[in-house]
């Protein structure tokens, strides 16, 4: 009885199992096919049939987008732009969560607090008063323009909070004999113990920043300075679309956060569920 | 001996300073303004009038405010639960796979979300081409007539809302796999034991235990979808914005293409208000699930 019941039980699992493998092939599918269209030479793309591979792969499409569009500045303003938030965002933010776990200060609680809170707060709502403020400060058009609104991520400081609480207090009491500094003992203490989660949230940083659109769309108006995730979308053909060109730029932009994600696979699902709300 | 607690002050001062400094700046001082704002009749740049509650009457009698508010509601009822379901299910179905293969499957469902949004935007738009698009093909495979998709009134935020559970399912998909790993394996192979059918082991087990997530991802999922803007403005392009208003393209219309400022605050505040009301609820529910569970 049992042994028929385990052998119903194998027979639906691979039924299941064959189902998830087809999904996921299905799934990935417009990724492949965006990819391989890329690839393709203009007649080849608009053939009224499907192809799934092209007859003659060509590169033509990425030389042609990397040298008649401004991808080149785009890449450049991205790289620069999302290495530049995600180390600001990681340095006060680690700072900021260091102090908050470890020192007694006036203010302590109601600044948890006031972190806690601003997670609720929509940033797409601010557009208006973060255009307003950055038109102010002269930063429209600018990298740094393009950074500012984007360095407050309250759920890093958060993490970075509740990894620097499970330090067993013996290091820090040890150090404080030694009459470290704090700065001393922040980077000499507890930041080796959390190199791991360092490196989890400076990708996901990068990753978010690389992606964002609706700022970095809204306080651009000059094309040389779109980060790339704006660019690929605002620059239209007078004569036309390309398909097969916008499709190579569209391969361009993702292929650094693909890659990253791959590369770092087990690092970027850590957190990403860290920054839910769910310990790893 | 114990260093005096003026230092630690002191140095506690200096730790936050920085992120204070632009927290207050970027975050707190914009709140401020957004408020602020609301009440006058400024244009995008500069001062205005104040005005009182003026901006926030005329919503009221304002079909595009309306209409806003209607396709933003219709677009979350289209993703939420739907894009929740549909990530359980790959979930149930990955968390079966083992080892290096099961790493690979998740990554093909995992990958778009990490994409950013204009990406997926080219992507799709170009699979779902009238003209050329690999989806016509498959449509007159099947015999049925084509549709441009993007460019119809009544497809166009069904099919974004497609768009977009394919986009952003790989984050639920993280947290239901967390959650089914949570789920100690002796609890299946006592079930198992009792021949318990797949459905009541699903029912009894994995549903009750997996609660919590469920619902975290639901509200995730619901901040996240009532801000809805950038898949909208892209796919929209060429098209009639307008048809397909949501919140956040009518504060970006107001604002940035009809120099209001005053009134695009307005509803701002108004989507302001709306999420963290929806953010206390699910943070009040949270709460009050963990008590029950103690």
């Amino acid at each position: 009885m049992n042994a028929m019941a385990a052998q119903r039980w194998n027979f639906w699992g691979g039924i299941v199992t064959a189902l998830t493998l087809v999904w996921a092939v299905l799934w990935a599918f417009p990724l492949y096919w965006g990819v391989i269209s890329s690839l393709k030479p203009d007649d080849e793309v608009v053939r009224p049939y499907i192809e799934l591979w092209p007859e003659t792969p060509t590169l033509e499409n990425y030389i042609d987008a990397l040298t008649t569009t401004q991808i080149g500045a785009w890449y450049i303003n991205s790289v620069a732009v999302a290495i530049g938030v995600t180390v600001i965002t990681i340095f006060i933010s680690m700072l900021c969560g260091y102090a908050i776990s470890q020192l007694r200060f006036p203010g302590r609680i109601a600044l948890w607090w006031l972190i806690l809170a601003s997670f609720m707060v929509p940033t797409s709502a601010l557009i208006i008063n973060h255009f307003v403020l950055v038109a102010d400060l002269g930063l429209l058009n600018s990298w740094a323009g393009i950074m500012l609104p984007q360095l407050i991520h309250p759920v890093i400081v958060i993490v970075y909070k509740q990894f620097f609480d499970q330090v067993p207090k013996d290091f820090r009491e040890a150090a404080v004999m030694d009459n470290a500094s704090e700065f001393g003992i922040l980077f000499k203490v507890y930041m080796p113990m959390n190199w791991g989660v360092t490196t989890a949230l400076s990708i996901v940083c990068f990753i978010w920043t690389w992606n964002a659109f609706l700022w970095p769309f809204l306080s651009v108006t000059r094309t040389e300075m779109m980060t790339i995730t704006v660019g690929i979308t605002q620059v239209n053909d007078a004569f036309g679309v390309y398909y097969a060109r916008q499709l190579s730029a569209a391969v361009l932009a993702g292929l650094p956060v693909a890659l990253a994600y791959l590369f770092f696979q087990r690092r970027v699902t850590e957190a990403i569920t860290l920054s839910a709300g769910i310990k790893g | 001996m114990l260093r005096n607690s003026r230092t630690e002050r002191l140095a506690a001062l200096v730790l936050v300073a920085p992120f204070l400094a632009i927290y207050l700046l970027a975050f707190v001082y914009p709140t401020v303004q957004m408020f602020r704002t609301s009440f006058t009749d400024a244009p995008l740049i500069g001062e205005g009038q104040w005005v009182g509650l003026d901006n926030y009457l005329r919503l009221d009698n304002d079909p595009m405010f309306r209409r806003a508010v209607w396709n933003t509601a219709y677009f979350v009822l289209m993703t939420v639960v739907p894009g929740t379901l549909v990530a359980l299910l790959i979930a149930l179905g990955v968390s079966r796979l083992k080892g290096r293969f099961q790493a690979i499957v998740l990554a093909l469902f995992f990958l778009p979300y990490i994409l950013p949004v204009s990406v997926v935007y080219l992507i799709w738009d170009w699979t779902l081409n009238f003209q050329f698009g690999i989806a016509m093909h498959v449509l007159d495979w099947l015999g049925i007539p084509r549709v441009p998709v993007f460019k119809s009134r009544v497809w166009f935020l069904p099919a974004v809302a497609g768009v977009t559970i394919w986009w952003t399912a790989g984050f639920s998909i993280l947290l239901f796999l967390a959650g089914l790993r949570s789920i100690s394996a002796e609890i299946y192979e006592a079930a198992a034991l009792d021949n318990s059918t797949r459905w009541t082991t699903f029912r009894r087990i994995t549903w009750p235990l997996l609660w919590p997530i469920t619902s975290l991802v639901l509200t995730i999922q619901l901040i996240l979808q009532l801000k809805i803007f950038d898949q909208v403005y892209l796919f929209s392009i060429g098209g009639r914005p307008n048809d397909n208003m949501v919140l956040v393209y009518y504060v970006f219309q107001k604002a940035f293409q009809q120099n209001q400022g005053g009134r695009a605050a307005a509803v701002a505040v108004t989507l302001f208000v709306l999420v963290v009301v929806v953010s206390v609820l699910q943070f009040q529910l949270l709460r009050f699930a963990e008590r029950r569970r103690r």
